[in-house]
């Protein structure tokens, strides 16, 4: 009799509406939003060289952020570019943010826009920010050998020579860092048409999904650190000591892997005691 | 808490709970949220690529700089969109030739130089049990050598070839696991997205704190 109710209850347990699993995990990323515990955020290697890379520039030294997404994974990339973009703002480093993405531009807009007014720095003096063009690769090779034949004017519309940050940018020569920021490939390209043929130190912001695609890169020494999906930024929050949007969203991922975790031990006991029985 | 009046943010609430809907069972909330969608990323795309590439880069330097060589490459373009004109779509194979010669052009040689030899030579590394880093190196050798048996098809997978080959396979196992580890992680980050959204936005429930 006991072994017949055992035996309903991983049955029953098996069968159980996908539609309860969503509810459970729903709950169980929005509740950590109330009820912080304050769960530590360890930072990886990946993530530490890149901030490292950046520590050493200096105020005369120019970065690449370039926004290659849409809006379907802004809420894994824009913590990203958010977090690089005010570590480079408050040491004072010269920032070219771009997107070779259509909607890219109309992302990053605001982002930039709340962080110059926080740091106090100015659109042209202390960072630019130019426009979507059509044609990643040519853009990409045209910003190696002429910025302004690339981007003739930024994203407000005033003419590239009249900013008066981009004053002896001119091409690969003068940038120290590119960070493309894809939920894609776009890594691939600025490894292929500006790493690879110029030397231009290259990091990459990735979502999760493509994380695992980038270490063999890292290995290889041709992308110098990585940022993978909302952890990536949360660390990068940490280390420049900024709690924002990833590192909000931290406490809820957790939780809701320990639920997942869970449910696959569980599942898979049901699945070898059903499997036994049978 | 102070609910948003900004009716873009009211929207875009509408909007993300058409799409949850989902996953109750398909409803027609989720399919309008769906043909918006893709409606408003096309009419984006179509005026942002009108004013930012069309006008500038191509309007402006023929017609008001002369610059008619442009032309050029503009009739292969107006070639390319004949594809959907039956009578005259094989002049689109001409724009396609061009492009897919140039894009290959450009991107064979980098390609095995980025992506092959280098990583060839990634590959190359100092073997030693000394070291955690020799260790590693190890573990990368062999997973490499090991994967890349388990693809050559031309000989049967069977005794010390098929031993080999089969850990290979167990390198990818891990491999596909990491993958969807992190896919898992990134499906449930869009979400936060969401959650983030209207608890902020909408809701104006202040979370830093």
């Amino acid at each position: 009799m006991a072994e017949e109710i055992k035996k309903t209850f991983w049955e029953r347990l098996i069968q159980i509406d996908r539609r309860v699993i969503y509810l459970i995990i729903a709950l169980a990323m929005v509740l950590p939003f109330f009820f912080q515990m304050g769960l530590p955020i360890p930072i990886t290697k990946e993530v530490k060289d890149i901030y490292d890379y950046i520590e050493t520039l200096t105020p005369s030294d120019v970065v690449i952020l370039s926004a290659d997404f849409d809006p379907s994974v802004s809420p894994e990339l824009l913590p990203m570019f958010d977090a690089i973009f005010r570590h480079c703002l408050k040491n004072n480093i010269k920032i070219i943010a771009m997107s070779l993405y259509i909607q890219g531009p109309g992302l990053i807009a605001p982002v930039i826009q709340e962080a110059a007014t926080d740091y106090q720095k100015i659109n042209g003096v202390d960072y630019v920010f130019m426009p979507w063009v059509i044609g990643w690769h040519i853009v990409i090779m045209d910003l190696m050998t002429d910025l302004q034949r690339s981007f003739p004017t930024d994203f407000y519309g005033t003419r590239t020579e009249d900013l008066p940050m981009l004053d002896g940018v001119k091409n690969y020569e003068n940038y120290d860092l590119i960070v493309p920021f894809t939920g894609a490939s776009s890594y691939a390209w600025w490894l292929l048409y500006a790493h690879e043929p110029y030397g231009v130190p290259l990091a990459a912001g990735v979502t999760a999904v493509s994380a695992a695609d980038l270490y063999p890169y890292i290995q290889s020494g041709q992308i110098m650190g990585m940022l993978g999906g909302l952890k990536g930024a949360a660390e990068y929050e940490t280390l420049i000591g900024e709690k924002r949007m990833a590192t909000m969203g931290m406490e809820a991922q957790n939780w809701a892997h320990v639920i997942i975790i869970l449910f696959i031990v569980i599942g898979n006991i049901g699945y070898l005691v059903i499997g036994k029985k049978k | 808490m102070h609910i948003s009046m900004n009716p873009w943010v009211w929207i875009g609430v509408f909007f993300t709970f058409s799409v949850l809907s989902f996953l109750y069972k398909d409803n027609p909330f989720y399919k309008l949220a769906e043909h918006v969608t893709v409606g408003v990323s096309i009419g984006y795309g179509l005026v942002i690529w009108w004013t930012n590439s069309v006008i500038p880069r191509f309007y402006i330097p023929v017609f008001e700089q002369g610059q008619w060589i442009l032309i050029i490459p503009a009739i292969l373009g107006l070639m390319m969109v004949l594809r959907i004109v039956p009578k005259y779509s094989w002049l689109s194979r001409y724009a396609i030739c061009f492009s897919v010669g140039a894009g290959s052009g450009m991107a064979i040689p980098r390609s095995m130089q980025a992506q092959v030899l280098r990583q060839l030579e990634a590959t190359m590394l100092n073997l030693s049990f000394t070291s955690g880093a020799g260790i590693n190196n190890i573990i990368i050798f062999f997973g490499v050598l090991t994967v890349l048996v388990y693809f050559f098809f031309s000989k049967e997978h069977k005794g010390v070839f098929g031993g080999v080959a089969k850990v290979g396979i167990w390198f990818l196992m891990i491999g596909f696991g990491a993958t969807f580890g992190y896919t898992v992680m990134a499906r449930l980050s869009l979400f936060i997205g969401r959650v983030l959204f209207v608890l902020q936005d909408f809701l104006g429930i202040n979370l830093a704190g």
